[in-house]
């Protein structure tokens, strides 16, 4: 819709308004469409499957069942592994992206930020079986650092949950840079000279200033990172098997494979889960956000 | 003014009838042709028939495939029981091209694609499926009952009664060695627990997922005191290992093994003793071995999708496969065919390729369906405690 079709926001024309209301929605008819069928669809299928059982030769029953399934023994185990090492991995990831994105953002030199803004937005986006594969080559049990520094003698292990965390870091920490940049530019010098000028030391900007300022920026880079974590799944995969529980895998091993039968309802009750997870988490980020953005505008 | 008002209404329109047609056009796709419902020679619709003696003769068979031209099969790896050849040996032999979908599929990838294009013309014609699937599947009613020309002579334990799957081909749960970093190669599982194999012994996947890695865990409950009905040994014996430090979860593949990331893996004697070759001209000595402590062999079996597109291709793919020639083809890939007594007794075996095979003593013997739905949920249920 062309943006001068619609009102101001406060337009005094009530009649205007009133009589344009039902175009400008009609307009956005193909977008709601759209959304239902791509994002609705799957969703209803995905509930439907959670909540019904279906036996060959009889009708489709519906069931708590699956959903009961998921929250006892492994299954819930593996929800459990999930949450807490996407908790884990986002939080740090998270304060290690945003001291990286200061230390950039204050440097002098433009090569610095430029290379690793530029190798932030390539990190970002690597992961999957590449990923595992390039640390098995580096970090496994033959890999290249592991015999060189004779890390097994230390105890390390990759194929475990802090082998794990540290690929995840990998990835999650790069993402947090690029995010956290652009907030950091805006944090104008001047309210730092402003606070020193009225005797503010180091500590309180940051306490009074930075950090309220910066809070929507790290709650969101928080949620992303732990999204990232949440649903990541191949790099899983590849490395740990089934030795750190985690909810994707399980959904995998539920829905395709050569040895469990029927538990396609399974999964799609753990998906359902992991959706309600995700939202659980925005459920805590949105009121918090919208609290810490107020007062900036 | 007006034109002002007209434009959005135009755009709109625009918008709806351009996302109708999307619509339309994604349903339309992929109906099934005319020619899978064609009369064979012998009175019968290619996908009813249960018997060549339905199409007339063996070259009525071929003729009504070659006239179809084309097979889609899925989940078949070249690199797997020498499904490489066998897909080349039979597009030689006769005028039809196999379409081989997703070669690293599982089962249960296989089952959804039978269900979910039913009707269509690029549904599987054939599946080659693991134990449960194809008793689940013809319970569903997924599969067409076929005679092949020697279906008698697979031995009863191995096929279903009303010929609607049958065993092809299996192997037994071996221990592949690299002896070039491996000093000593285990042969039992009881070797698999001493100190020098620290952080060496690996499986080929997720028991819960994958079926050698399934195989590996039942034999190891055989060789601790398990049974077909008791896995939960060999959950315990894989979580000693684990605990002494000696089972490592990566997923063994063979570039995993010529890393040497996993000198030790358990899998089926037909994959190791076919990567022995493979590593042979990359200088690693792979040895395998049956364990002896722990004989455990399993079978996948063959069967027809009951919406088979080709359904003359796919009776004629069944009939190859279970030929003196296709059987011999999956013992070229180290693979034990179903009707390997039978062609031992009548001699139409290729001995040379029965010498390569790994040596195991005794004639194996199989789990009940009942037995491994319970010990599935056992090792579904204990696994992940045990090695996490």
């Amino acid at each position: 819709m062309p943006t001068q079709t619609l009102p101001a926001p406060g337009a005094a024309d009530g009649t205007r308004r009133r009589r344009r209301a039902p175009r400008a929605w009609l307009g956005t008819l193909p977008l709601l469409v759209f959304a239902g069928l791509c994002f609705g669809l799957p969703v209803g299928a995905l509930l439907y499957g959670a909540v019904t059982h279906k036996e060959p030769g009889r009708a489709t029953s519906l069931t708590g069942e699956n959903i009961t399934t998921t929250l006892q023994g492994p299954y819930l185990n593996s929800l459990a592994g999930s949450v807490e090492l996407s908790a884990l991995t986002a939080l740090v990831g998270t304060v290690l992206g945003m001291l990286i994105a200061q230390a950039v953002v204050t440097s002098r030199g433009g090569a610095l930020r430029e290379s690793v803004l530029t190798a932030s937005g390539v990190l970002a986006n690597f992961g999957g079986i590449p990923l595992a594969f390039a640390f098995v080559a580096t970090l496994g049990i033959s890999g290249v650092v592991t015999q060189l520094v004779h890390l097994d003698s230390l105890g390390w292990n990759l194929y475990s949950f802090t082998g794990l965390s540290v690929i995840y870091l990998y990835f999650l920490v790069p993402l947090m840079v690029l995010i956290s940049v652009p907030a950091l530019d805006g944090l104008r010098p001047q309210w730092r000279e402003a606070a020193q000028n009225a005797g503010a030391t180091d500590g309180q900007f940051w306490r009074h200033v930075g950090l309220p300022v910066l809070a929507p920026t790290l709650l969101g880079g928080f949620v992303l990172l732990f999204g990232s974590a949440f649903a990541a799944y191949a790099t899983a995969a590849a490395l740990v098997g089934g030795s750190v529980p985690l909810v994707t895998l399980k959904i995998a091993d539920a829905l395709s494979g050569n040895v469990q039968v029927g538990q396609e309802n399974v999964a799609l009750a753990l998906s359902l889960d992991m959706i309600v997870i995700a939202g659980l988490v925005m459920a805590v980020y949105l009121p918090l956000q919208r609290r810490s953005t107020r007062w900036l505008h | 003014m007006t034109r002002l008002r007209v434009r959005p209404h135009g755009r709109l329109i625009a918008a709806v009838a351009l996302s109708t047609a999307a619509l339309t056009a994604l349903t339309a796709c992929g109906a099934k042709s005319d020619t899978a419902d064609a009369t064979t020679a012998g009175g019968v619709k290619a996908g009813a028939a249960t018997s060549v003696a339905d199409f007339g003769s063996m070259d009525d068979l071929v003729a009504a495939a070659e006239k179809e031209g084309t097979l889609n099969t899925i989940a078949l790896p070249p690199d797997w029981a020498n499904y490489g050849e066998i897909i080349k040996a039979f597009e030689a032999k006769y005028k039809i091209k196999i379409k081989n979908e997703t070669p690293d599929a599982a089962s249960a990838d296989e089952i959804n694609a039978v269900k979910s294009r039913k009707g269509q013309d690029r549904a599987p014609d054939v599946v080659d499926l693991g134990v449960p699937f194809n008793q689940s599947g013809a319970a569903e009613g997924l599969f067409a009952p076929y005679k092949v020309a020697s279906y008698d002579k697979i031995p009863a334990e191995q096929k279903d009664a009303q010929a609607r799957w049958y065993n092809d081909y299996g192997g037994y749960i071996s221990i592949g060695c690299d002896a070039s970093r491996i000093k000593v190669c285990p042969t039992t599982f009881a070797d698999l627990l001493k100190p020098e194999y620290k952080g060496k012994v690996a499986l080929n996947g997720n028991p819960n997922k994958s079926g050698s890695a399934f195989g590996g865990v039942y034999a190891a409950a055989l060789a601790n005191g398990g049974s077909f009905t008791d896995i939960q040994p060999g959950i315990d014996f894989f979580g000693k290992l684990k605990k002494n430090g000696n089972f490592i979860p990566v997923e063994s593949t063979p570039a995993t093994v010529e890393k040497g990331e996993t000198p030790i893996s358990i899998d089926w004697d037909y994959l190791n003793a076919s990567y022995a070759g493979e590593f042979k001209s990359k200088g690693l000595d792979w040895k395998v071995s049956v364990p002896t402590d722990g004989v455990y062999a399993q079978y996948y079996s063959q069967a027809i999708n009951k919406d088979a597109p080709h359904p003359a291709a796919a009776r004629l793919w069944m009939e190859y496969l279970y030929s003196a020639e296709g059987q011999n083809l999956w013992l070229k890939g180290f693979a034990r065919p179903v009707l390997l007594p039978s062609m031992t007794a009548d001699g139409t075996v290729d001995k040379t390729l029965v010498a390569n095979l790994p040596q195991v003593a005794g004639t194996p013997t199989f789990p009940k369906s009942a037995d491994l739905d319970a010990v599935k949920a056992v090792l579904a249920k204990n696994w992940d405690k045990a090695v996490s």
